[in-house]
């Protein structure tokens, strides 16, 4: 196709397109980071990938273009199609799915760039460090596509179960220096298809590795830490195709991805080496350390009902329970009823509630709850001894108040939200056993704490319909 | 490309992504982790020329694949972005 054009008129066209995408895709990102602008920059962005994915076939001196329309349609009709069916709750799995397929693709652009060099054709674009570069991004990228893969199959409920073994890290290491060689040996020498494939596969191996010890509770860092790794792997792989527009979204998601990452794991109050190594989350190092006193106390829902039709102030503090019973609706429902009796009712959300920082507020948003009844940690805390009712949905480990007293506990300094300074507090839960991270929870043997069995959507209802018999 | 022009590059794109994301708040944070998961799609157009440049049937088989998975990382993250923002404007007026 490149030929029918004028060679130089083509290439303008790719380049001027490429800084277009480039200026789109900044600008949207720019756009996303403000609530009432962030839907028109998914559209800028998206209008750049167009730009950009359709001027690439006038590409000079390429072939194969019925293959790749085949793989482009195949690819997007799939992810359209999974991607418009998921439900809201599992949108953090599909997240690392689709940035697992990214850094796959990264790395096999790579594999295809040493394979040329494997029969002597040697890398599309010689360019200062290429070959270096190549093997670099096929590292990241490979580790970024198997550990994606992992952290998708244990948030879709496919991996519940967390791997250790006894010197499982120095295992880690070894296998780790291994790659390092191989990656050297790719990049500098000579080297055979079975040295190619071990490197591939070890790659495979240790983004697997890194992940399986690493407990459901910080699955949201680490998907954020492989999107920051998948857009690094970007970045260099179009330092290898010399690709203007790769290198620029690659490195900006890159950086953006690390920040994200050091945010989240600033508001879990663990440094990010602790959470890919410590094996917080896992159970089997906490749970068991502090002997719990007292009881849980089962409290009927209508009885909660009169309890928070009579307070003056209600804080609900939802989390990942109510995402999984899609309560959100009914909580708004509940909510609209008691502000409509007088009652002041605010939303407490931790940073980290739910599977993903913000996936609290995205479902609130969805049952049209407005931002102002939604109150940070920061801002909420100092009114939980003036509140009557806390009203805990879901939620686990952010209302733990280990993390403020039992210096033992795996969790111990997390900032968590002050729940059991409110007057009473009521926790939905579906049963007795520890949450995803599978510590024990000393809130629920509080005496102030009263604890309302059930699927969080059913004992909304039930609160509704105790609300109104009033 | 001068190698000193990349590595001016890539300090500029660091830095801008550094500085567009550090004023985010909280509420945006996992709409824009999966806006940024959609902006790297852009490796399709890297796996395009790959595959575009594959001669032996290995390599035609690899740069498909990535192709695949390119696209699918592209639209996949496009959809499930475009999904997530879409409620925000929903809520807008409440405020």
């Amino acid at each position: 196709m490149g030929d029918v054009l004028n060679a130089d008129l083509a290439h303008w066209l790719i380049q001027a397109s490429y800084f277009l995408a480039a200026i789109l895709f900044i600008s949207g990102l720019k756009k996303m980071s403000h609530p009432t602008t962030a839907r028109g920059g998914v559209i800028w962005a998206g209008l750049g990938m167009l730009v950009a994915t359709l001027i690439t076939y006038l590409e000079p001196g390429m072939n194969n273009y019925m293959l790749m329309t085949v793989a482009i349609f195949v690819g997007g009709v799939l992810a359209w199609w999974s991607g418009k069916r998921v439900a809201m709750t599992d949108m953090p799995q599909m997240i690392a799915l689709y940035n697992g397929m990214g850094g796959g693709s990264a790395a096999a652009i790579a594999a295809v760039e040493l394979l040329r060099v494997l029969t002597g054709a040697g890398l599309t674009h010689e360019a200062v460090a290429a070959r270096e570069l190549a093997v670099l991004g096929a590292l990241i990228g490979t580790i970024a596509f198997s550990g994606s893969l992992i952290a998708f199959a244990k948030l879709q409920g496919w991996m519940r179960k967390v791997y250790r073994f006894k010197g499982q890290q120095v295992f880690n290491g070894l296998v780790f220096v291994a790659l390092i060689y191989l990656g050297v040996m790719l990049a500098t020498s000579d080297f055979s298809l079975a040295q190619f494939t071990a490197f591939f596969v070890l790659a495979l191996l240790f983004g697997v590795l890194m992940t399986v010890p690493i407990g459901g509770a910080d699955m949201p860092v680490v998907i954020s830490l492989y999107n920051a790794l998948t857009g690094l792997a970007v970045g260099v792989e179009g330092f290898v195709l010399q690709n203007p527009a790769m290198m620029i979204a690659g490195i900006v998601v890159g950086s953006a991805g690390t920040l994200l990452t050091q945010l989240m794991a600033k508001a879990m109050n663990r440094p990010l080496s602790n959470v890919l190594f410590a094996g917080f989350g896992t159970g089997d190092d906490g749970g068991s350390s502090s002997e719990v006193s007292g009881s849980m106390k089962a409290i009927d829902a209508a009885d909660a009902a009169i309890t928070m039709a009579y307070a003056e102030k209600v804080v609900i503090v939802p989390g990942y329970g109510m995402a999984v019973a899609q309560a959100q609706h009914k909580i708004w429902e509940l909510t609209q009823l008691l502000r409509s009796k007088g009652v002041k009712v605010l939303f407490a959300i931790h940073p980290v509630a739910g599977r993903m920082p913000g996936h609290m507020n995205v479902l609130l948003a969805e049952a049209g709850v407005p931002y102002d009844l939604i109150e940070d940690l920061e801002d909420i805390n100092s009114q939980f001894p003036n509140t009557d009712v806390a009203l805990v949905i879901g939620a686990n480990d952010v209302v733990n108040p280990a993390a403020r007293k039992d210096t033992s506990s795996p969790i111990y300094g997390m900032p968590i939200l002050d729940a059991d300074k409110a007057r009473n507090v009521f926790v939905v839960k579906r049963g007795q056993g520890t949450g995803f991270s599978g510590i024990e929870n000393l809130l629920f043997f509080e005496d102030n704490t009263r604890m309302c069995y059930g699927d969080a959507q059913e004992v909304a209802q039930k609160l509704i319909q105790g609300v109104k018999s009033l | 490309m001068e190698g000193f022009v990349a590595l001016y590059i890539f300090m500029l794109a660091a830095f801008t992504g550094y500085e567009v994301i550090s004023k985010v708040p909280v509420i945006l944070h996992t709409p824009l982790m999966s806006g940024s998961n959609f902006v790297h799609g852009i490796v399709l157009v890297g796996a395009m020329v790959a595959l575009g440049s594959a001669s032996s049937t290995t390599e035609q088989v690899i740069g498909f694949v990535a192709v695949l998975l390119g696209a699918g990382n592209a639209v996949g993250g496009y959809v499930v972005t475009e999904r997530m923002l879409e409620m925000f404007k929903s809520s807008k007026g409440d405020k």
